[in-house]
């Protein structure tokens, strides 16, 4: 009886990281079949894996309010 | 009487004058450090860099001079008409014969007052408890989106973007450029809060300025300026001008942050360490599947151990052990059996062989037997006369009895 999950590579970092903690507070704290383990280990690992890349390829996006517009904003170096 | 000398002591010369007057002055120890109040005239900055100015009230002028390395330093650049206080030393320009203050700092006479209004504005945004803790929001773990409002060409601003770059590029930063200093910095604040929150909604918003005077920083002791941060959906970091620079927006905000970059630190978690916590589950998350894993392995060999027992062929192995066992105990008893069986008849041939009455006979004993044949136990068998045999161990012979006792 899994809950419907999305896809791991739409989730934030938030989210993501979340629900890594849930799992393995899940894991170590409830009886589980060998099944539902190995099924959140795997998802548990893709999530990892999501969050390493959320960190490693992020690039700050700037953006600037003029009134109730939101536009680009680019700091001149 | 006193003669007029004829050698009247030589005259002085101009410089001779100037540099006495200068030692004189730079030997009074209060002229060597002391406060003037007055009133900027004369102003001029040539390219030197030097400052000329003098320092007048209602009836007197003194002539001011401060040096381009002091000039430089100065956080308030004094205007014409300004009221000041210069501090310095008093000494002697000897090149023009004049007296000076040779100045290195000064403030804006308005300062004193302007501590007055901050104390008073902080004791009634205090009684109306805008500075309690516990209106102190708990600022995002993960913020997404990220207001600031500072100025857009400030190096506040540089410096908050870069601090972002580094330790968080996962956010998003939405920037309400306005003024912070002069006139039209509060309102343009004020604003900034309003429409960060109205149109872009953020999870924390920064507000923040370099360092500088405290009259550079003074939008940020505004009234307007506090109540809009009490006013503030998200939480508000404040980061302005220097560690030691405290306004009133520092105490109505969440969190005050003793710079700029310092506001961006607090604002986001760093990149490393979330790194870091990220090994540090990927790792708890393999160390428990692993255990869950092996504890499985060992219930299935324990299983598989039990079910091993209990198969048809291990039944007949057992069988086979117990018949063998029981043939060697059945070997063992019957062993034993004859064994007492042995000892038994031994002992009864030892019995029989002491019962056998030639033995007794060679022992001395004698078999008496009366003329009927019947072996004599008693003197009421034989009578004086009667003939009997002795049989003894190696033969017999006859007698006769004698006499006789009777029976007793």
């Amino acid at each position: 009886m899994s809950k419907k999950r999305p896809p791991v590579e739409e989730l934030t970092y938030e989210e993501a990281f979340t629900e890594l903690e849930t799992i393995i507070n899940t894991l170590e704290a409830d009886e589980q079949t060998l099944d539902e383990i190995l099924n959140k280990f795997e998802r548990g690992q893709e999530l990892a894996r999501h969050c390493a890349s959320l960190l490693d390829k992020a690039e700050l996006k700037t953006k600037q309010l003029a009134g109730d517009e939101i536009t680009d904003f680019e700091l001149d170096e | 009487m006193v003669q007029p000398s004829l050698f009247p002591p030589s005259a002085w010369t101009v410089s001779e004058v100037n540099r006495y007057l200068r030692d004189l002055l730079e030997s009074d120890h209060n002229l060597a450090d002391l406060w003037v109040q007055g009133e900027i005239s004369n102003l001029s900055r040539p390219r030197s860099g030097h400052l000329y100015f003098t320092v007048k009230d209602e009836s007197a002028a003194l002539r001011c001079v401060m040096w381009r390395n002091n000039a430089q330093r100065l956080s308030y650049l004094p205007k014409e008409g300004d009221s000041v206080e210069v501090h310095g030393s008093v000494s002697v320009y000897e090149t023009g014969g004049q007296y000076q203050l040779y100045a290195d700092a000064i403030k804006p006479l308005g300062e004193g007052a302007l501590y007055q209004e901050f104390l008073r504005l902080k004791a009634k945004l205090e009684a109306e408890g805008l500075f309690d803790e516990d209106r102190k929001r708990p600022l995002p773990r993960w913020p997404r989106r990220i207001g600031i409002v500072t100025s857009p060409t400030g190096a506040a601003l540089r410096d908050m973007l870069n601090t972002l770059r580094r330790r968080y590029p996962l956010v998003e930063v939405i920037l309400a450029p306005s003024p912070v200093q002069g006139r039209e910095a509060p309102a343009g604040i004020v604003a900034g809060l309003r429409d960060l929150n109205r149109a872009a909604v953020p999870d924390v918003i920064l507000l923040a300025r370099g360092g500088g005077s405290i009259e550079d920083l003074w939008a940020f002791n505004d009234e307007g300026v506090a109540r809009a941060i009490a006013a503030s959906d998200a939480p508000v970091i404040t980061g302005v001008g220097h560690e030691t620079d405290f306004t009133i927006a520092d105490f109505v905000a969440d969190l005050r942050a003793p710079t700029p970059t310092a506001a961006a630190e607090l604002a986001t978690p760093n990149r490393d360490d979330l790194r870091i916590d990220l090994d540090e589950a990927s790792r708890r998350l393999a160390q428990i599947v692993q255990s869950e894993i092996g504890e499985q392995r060992w219930r299935l060999n324990e299983l598989a151990g039990r079910l091993g027992r209990l198969s048809p062929e291990a039944h007949i192995q057992r069988d086979r052990q117990r018949l063998d066992e029981l043939t060697r105990r059945a070997i063992t008893s019957l062993t034993h059996y004859f064994d007492m069986q042995r000892a038994h008849l031994g002992a009864a041939e030892q019995r029989l062989t002491d019962l056998n009455p030639q033995a007794v006979l060679s022992r001395g004993y004698a078999v008496v037997t009366g003329a009927d044949g019947r072996s004599v136990r008693s003197v009421n068998q034989v009578e004086p006369g009667d003939a009997l045999d002795v049989r003894v161990s190696d033969g017999e012979f006859g007698v006769e009895v004698s006499g006789g006792k009777p029976p007793a």
